[in-house]
């Protein structure tokens, strides 16, 4: 089957989500792949929107991240408060999945503002859950479009703390979680070295090359010495993001 | 002791100008019908305090009630940028907006310090973002116990707190459920509280003894306004307007479509008839 990059993206992010996982979502892209995934391999996964969803099961992809889909097909709906205190802060997440609008060499993220804070060029809508997020979960899973917008060698802003300046300067700020482990675009997957903690490319999808992924890139890549080929969608994956796209299009596009 | 009002003198009762609002409602039950009544009646320098401004905070900015935002998520959720608080940061129209800005988890433990009658909230967070280079009101304290760098900023505590809710009993004992978000907090941690409710019922019919109830009197005012949540929506009575919330982001772009479009469907309609003013 035919399939496009976006919809190789979403899948590559799906795949990296484990039955057991207990997974805070954000909105958008992170959404649709953590819902795939509950749909494809992981039936289990636990899926947790800051909105206090624990365990929502959505049929369509919510809009917001406290669509009335949410809490309805959730095991249970807690207070905001409570969400970021016991379940979030408490440590009771495995994986963050995050997007953003910049990300840097070393998985900091920012969704604050382009430019200055004070003057910036583009206000973005801030944080949100996203700094603590990065934080308190086991680790991050980040999905993103590649673009040299998008992949900078210094964020503007620090929104979420990524592996800040390499090495082990995350520890050396008191955080002990993991941070961003993945990194998933629509021309290939990013991991972190384990040592300097750059990110380096670890997968190119089908049909790109490692040019493409340089050009779009704002800092000289590093590629693994075993770079592999992400292998193309099934014909189940596929099938499964279409039905829940087409499914999704159709309920947002309809007013009462 | 609560007082039964119309949405007009509910609002007159209970915001003031130069007040510190805040209009509670994490996606769900938004009380959009009381923000317009504010926005009719020509309020003005208000500090808006709302995790995620959202559509309601878009208006008043573009209209020029506020002077100040606390926030911690400032978009259109789903959709992208809320133009009128853009323009507002990066333009100055209509007028200059302070911004105080946070995380989530920060708003969320500043209301509940809020209504726990704390000076400050206390929590794990803030760590490597640049934010408190850019936020005063954003420090850290060693914990007294362990050492441990905590971040900690001051309480939430509003003039006035705004929420719209399922139902009042005829006592003004009010039901919440759904995504109940941070509006208990808001109102336990305000001075005033502001209540408008799909309906006014005899029995609240509450389906479970844990279910969340404020009861009567932690509330100032309530107005009954069917509908008040739209275009955002009310769990077990109406579902969120989708389809507007897209549309919002045409309509809000450009200055004169917002304005003409507010005279419209805000200014010049009748107080709690939402219902009028959908695309």
């Amino acid at each position: 089957m035919e399939y496009t990059a976006n919809e190789m993206m979403t899948i590559a992010a799906a795949r990296a989500l484990k039955d057991d996982d207990v997974c805070f979502v954000g909105i958008g892209l992170p959404s649709a792949a953590c819902n795939l995934a509950r749909l494809t391999h992981a039936p289990n996964l636990t899926l947790i929107y800051e909105s206090g969803t624990i365990g929502a099961r959505p049929d369509v992809l919510p809009l917001s991240i406290g669509d009335g889909e949410l809490c309805e097909t959730a095991l249970t709906t807690v207070s905001v408060p409570e969400m970021f205190r016991y379940w979030l802060q408490g440590g009771r997440i495995s994986v963050g999945f995050l997007g953003g609008a910049q990300i840097d060499r070393f998985g900091n993220i920012n969704s604050t503002v382009i430019g200055d804070y004070r003057q910036p060029k583009v206000r973005l809508p801030g944080a949100g859950g996203a700094t603590e997020i990065a934080t308190h979960c086991g680790q991050i899973f980040v999905i993103m479009r590649h673009s040299l917008r998008a992949f900078v060698e210094k964020v503007d802003f620090m929104t979420s703390l990524g592996h800040g300046s390499g090495g082990d300067d995350r520890q050396r700020r008191g955080v002990t979680t993991a941070g961003p482990t993945l990194v998933v675009t629509d021309l290939c997957i990013m991991r972190p070295d384990p040592e300097t903690k750059e990110l380096t490319v670890v997968s190119l999808h089908e049909g790109v090359e490692p040019e493409q992924v340089q050009e779009q890139t704002g800092w000289p890549l590093r590629f693994a010495d075993n770079l592999e080929r992400t292998p193309p969608p099934t014909e189940e994956e596929l099938t499964a993001l279409r039905d829940l796209q087409a499914r999704t299009a159709k309920a947002h596009a309809a007013t009462e | 002791m609560v007082a039964f009002l119309s949405l007009r003198d509910a609002v007159a009762e209970c915001v003031r100008d130069g007040d510190t609002v805040a209009m509670e409602g994490f996606t769900h039950l938004i009380p959009f019908a009381a923000g317009h009544e504010v926005i009719r009646q020509g309020r003005r320098d208000l500090t808006l305090v709302r995790m995620t401004p959202d559509l309601i905070y878009d208006q008043m900015i573009g209209m020029g009630c506020a002077r100040k935002l606390i926030f911690s998520w400032g978009g259109n959720p789903g959709v992208g940028s809320l133009h009128r608080l853009r323009d507002a940061v990066e333009r100055g129209w209509p007028a200059p907006l302070e911004l105080e800005e946070h995380s989530h988890a920060a708003m969320a433990n500043a209301y509940a310090a809020g209504a726990a009658g704390m000076p400050c909230a206390i929590f794990r967070g803030y760590l490597g973002t640049d934010l408190p280079e850019y936020n005063p009101n954003i420090r850290f304290i060693e914990c007294p116990f362990t050492g441990e760098r905590l971040a900690a900023i001051p309480s939430i505590r509003p003039d006035v707190a705004i929420i719209h809710a399922q139902r009042a009993d005829r006592q003004g004992n009010v039901l919440i459920e759904g995504i109940v978000g941070v509006q208990k907090e808001a109102v336990l941690a305000a001075k005033r509280a502001l209540v408008t409710v799909e309906e006014i019922v005899d029995d609240l019919k509450a389906p479970s003894p844990n279910s969340v109830i404020l009861p009567h009197w932690t509330i100032t005012a309530i107005a009954e306004v069917p509908g008040g949540a739209r275009p955002s929506y009310a769990h077990g009575y109406y579902k969120r307007d989708n389809a507007f919330y897209t549309a919002w982001d045409s309509i809000s772009r450009d200055r004169d479509t917002f304005l003409a479009w507010m005279r419209e469907h805000v200014l010049e309609a009748e107080p709690g008839s939402p219902l009028g003013w959908r695309v």
